[in-house]
């Protein structure tokens, strides 16, 4: 008797996606001033959602004075338990309006609506939910009470709406204002954000999102006006932005890109194992900034793992993003699938030996088969560079020395994952890990009371916990 | 008798080599990887968000059904209500014969020549032995349970471990009495059930799954229904990656029964979910996964009607027995 899963779409009739949308500024949606619009596609389909403003400097600065006025004369002069109030009735209405919002990031981004429905949209309502707790509690947290004033802030596209909340909620909670600039390919949360930021009666001014390209996100980062400027995105973008900062009095955080390493002992619970690496990798595409996109794995157990991870990968259904049963969906956009493409060129002629899952890949949208590469060295592109898309290059180790030394031989320093079922080897390797976040017998989880964030080239601050509260705070004289 | 002599067909002579000492039984299994406790629940509670529909949970209604072993495992189990089980594991739905039968009724030992009466060799029936449920006798009674109800015309033996020893360490001699029963059997098939609830940890069900089928077992069982927990899905879960390795290790596929707990439709299908994407296609038939329970069949029943014919009937539109 067979057994298969018939198609299982999450209905579209839940969002209601405007052709066109304004600028949110000072509490209202706006036209602009110099007019530029551009699209926003769903990268599964190619078929363009709406057409969204391009922010220009005037609209920027437009921005940046009502964040301000609004600092001034409403958000730093209210008490923490009111700021309070606001995140708590944030976080509920993003509860109230998930479905649509997990349906929204899932047409605009490309990913299964199984992690916009269990990952994203239920964590930045815990973001929410975390940071409204420490509002009226900030002294007790050890890095003063002083907010910056206007945060400029610049988020990704792989995690639209949640990104948006790990910038958003802590900023806030320590009595910023804010102008966020979501990524150019994925505005559409961020714009339903601020309709949710009108329904809970949100002063004006205090959130303002600004759409638009790179263009809009240097004006906005080099705006004088702005006080603290946190971005998440590229290191090359991260490299820019410290420059343009660079002489100001501006705060600044940066969490920028990663080359993970999910490091699996001979000793590890190895069903788990393989299940962490999936989750590690090919979670989102793989367009994750802490992905563990290098597996070093011990040469007494690699010849296991791979096989099981192999057959464990045919098993992930790739496909349309809005099917309940879909694993692995669309790559964001041409240009990314493009560099994932490249990538994946320099393996191959570098030597290593690539493997694919044999998928059917729909033949409109971007995609991208879940790809690991095996006999990969050090010295391959694809074991430094950091390719965010579905593809893993194995390395092996045979001591737990040589499993730190290749761990650390990065430039990056977002994160790792230990695999083993001994306790003080775990330890051992996480004191000498130079990452940000340690994962034991676990991968990308994430929690609003952990803080997150890189060493070296992935950046500087932390997010969440309240370690990330400093970062929206004036701790210097 | 000696683990050697014992060796049963399907068993490659390098692993039952082991079983000729406790230290040399604790050395193979528990040089098995260990469960991570959050990692396995986790895939557990990933796999229970497929969402199956339309023509594909009909597939999954009827082949859930055809998994049955309808049970009655009670003081009180009566001839009129094995036979009025019998009948309803031959024709679940009087009203609609192209409902599948199920795949065995289960029963005490002294129940299975009714029920052998009853089902002809239309159905397998699968009596419980070996001091059911406790597992608290000597291995004399239990090979004369076992001998009696096979004599009585079960061709399925469940029986269970003892799962003092199994706490205990004395993994050989665990090994040695689901030997010995294996042998009481003969022709018919042993289901070792484990009481999963009583083992505690993944790692402890994961080590009884190997040891069973180190020992023969044709199907490995999580629990008897008198404990709670029963089968839940990471143990069954923990169960299923081992016949899967096993299968990998020696060619040989061994069944899995979760037992006890599972009474909707839902459950049941994400049972089906979780034997696909964790041991494929192959193992979704009766002749390797089924499901101990008594309650469920209703419920795949209701599912179906609702399926057919658009609305919800209710209990006094299935039998009840």
């Amino acid at each position: 008797m067979t057994f298969d899963y018939a198609p299982a779409p999450e209905s579209r009739s839940v969002v209601d996606i405007a052709p066109s949308y304004g600028l949110f500024i000072d509490g209202e949606f706006v036209d602009p001033i110099d007019g530029a619009t551009f699209k926003t596609v769903n990268p599964a389909t190619e078929e363009a959602l709406a057409e969204v403003t391009e922010a220009g400097p005037l609209d920027v600065d437009r921005a940046v004075r009502a964040a301000r006025t609004a600092y001034r004369t409403t958000w730093s002069r209210m008490p923490g338990s009111e700021r309070a109030k606001y995140l708590y009735r944030i976080a509920r209405l993003i509860q109230e309006r998930s479905r649509e919002l997990a349906v929204l990031e899932t047409l605009d981004n490309g990913k299964p609506i199984r992690e916009s429905r269990d990952v994203d949209i239920p964590l930045a309502a815990a973001h929410f939910f975390y940071h409204a707790g420490w509002a009226d509690k900030l002294e007790y947290a050890g890095y003063g009470t002083r907010a910056y004033g206007v945060a400029g802030q610049v988020i990704p596209w792989n995690f639209p709406l949640l990104m948006l909340a790990w910038k958003i909620a802590p900023a806030l909670a320590c009595g910023n204002t804010v102008v966020l600039k979501p990524a150019e390919t994925t505005p559409l949360t961020a714009l339903a954000f601020a309709d949710i930021c009108r329904q809970a009666d949100l002063p004006p001014g205090v959130v303002n999102i600004v759409t638009g390209d790179g263009a809009t996100g240097r004006a906005l980062v080099e705006h004088p006006d702005v006080d603290k400027v946190a971005f998440t995105g590229s290191t090359e973008v991260g490299r820019q932005i410290q420059r343009a900062v660079a002489g100001t009095r501006k705060g600044l955080t940066l969490e920028l890109g990663g080359k993970a390493a999910n490091i699996v002992f001979d000793d590890a619970p190895l069903d788990e194992a393989v299940e962490g690496v999936v989750n590690g990798i090919f979670f989102n595409q793989g367009h994750v900034c802490c992905a563990g996109s290098r597996l070093l794995v011990q040469e007494s157990v690699a010849d296991e793992v791979l096989d099981a991870l192999k057959r464990r990968l045919s098993t992930l259904r790739l496909g349309d993003p809005l099917d309940k049963n879909t694993d692995v969906g669309a790559i964001n956009s041409a240009e990314q699938r493009a560099r994932i493409e490249e990538l994946v060129r320099a393996g191959d002629d570098e030597g290593a030996e690539r493997w694919s899952a044999a998928c059917a890949l729909p033949e409109r949208g971007w995609w991208f088969p879940p790809t690991v590469f095996t006999g990969v060295t050090q010295a391959h592109r694809i074991a430094r560079e950091e390719i965010f898309g579905p593809v893993l290059a194995v390395l092996t180790f045979r001591t737990p020395d040589e499993a730190v030394e290749k761990a650390n031989n990065t430039p990056f320093g977002l994160s790792a994952g230990v695999w083993s079922e001994k306790g003080s080897r775990t330890l051992w390797m996480a004191s000498r890990l130079r990452a940000g976040v340690i994962w034991a017998n676990t991968f990308n989880r994430f929690d609003p009371a952990a803080p997150f964030g890189g060493y070296k080239e992935s950046g500087f601050g932390r997010e969440g916990g309240r370690q990330g509260l400093a970062a929206y705070l004036r701790t210097e004289g | 008798m000696t683990a050697t002599e014992a060796r049963i067909d399907g068993v490659p002579a390098r692993m039952s080599e082991v079983a000729e000492s406790d230290a040399r039984l604790r050395r193979l299994l528990h040089g098995l990887p260990g469960v991570d406790q959050v990692g396995a629940e986790a895939r557990a509670a990933m796999l229970a968000t497929r969402s199956v529909k339309a023509a594909s949970k009909e597939q999954a209604l009827d082949l859930a059904i055809s998994m049955v072993d309808l049970t009655t495992l009670e003081g009180m189990d009566t001839p009129g209500k094995v036979r009025a089980l019998c009948s309803k594991g031959l024709r679940p739905d009087p009203t609609d014969p192209t409902v599948p039968a199920v795949a065995a009724i289960c029963v005490y030992g002294d129940m299975a020549a009714l029920a052998r009466e009853a089902v002809g060799d239309r159905l397998h029936v699968a009596a419980v032995a070996t001091a059911f449920p406790s597992g608290r006798a000597s291995l004399a009674v239990k090979l004369q349970d076992t001998a009696d109800a096979v004599a009585n015309g079960a061709d399925e033996i469940d029986m269970v471990i003892d799962r003092g020893a199994f706490l205990a360490g004395r993994y050989l001699e665990v090994f040695e009495e689901i030997v010995a029963v294996k042998q009481a059997c003969g022709a018919a098939h042993l289901k070792v059930i484990f009481e999963t609830g009583e083992l505690r940890t993944y790692d402890n069900v994961r080590r009884a799954s190997w040891l069973a089928m180190l020992a023969g077992a044709d199907f490995i069982k999580t629990s008897t229904g008198k404990v709670s927990p029963a089968a839940t899905p990471p143990v069954t879960l923990v169960l299923l990656e081992a016949v899967r390795d096993w299968f990998r290790e020696t060619g040989v596929r061994v069944g899995v029964k979760p037992a006890g707990g599972i009474r909707t439709a839902k459950d049941a299908i994400r049972y089906l979910v979780m034997v696909k994407e964790t041991c494929g296609d192959a193992w979704l038939t009766p002749d390797l996964f089924r499901f101990g329970a008594s309650s469920l069949l209703n419920d795949l029943l209701l599912q179906r009607q609702r399926m057919l014919t658009g609305h919800y009937s209710g209990p006094d539109y299935v039998t009840m027995d």
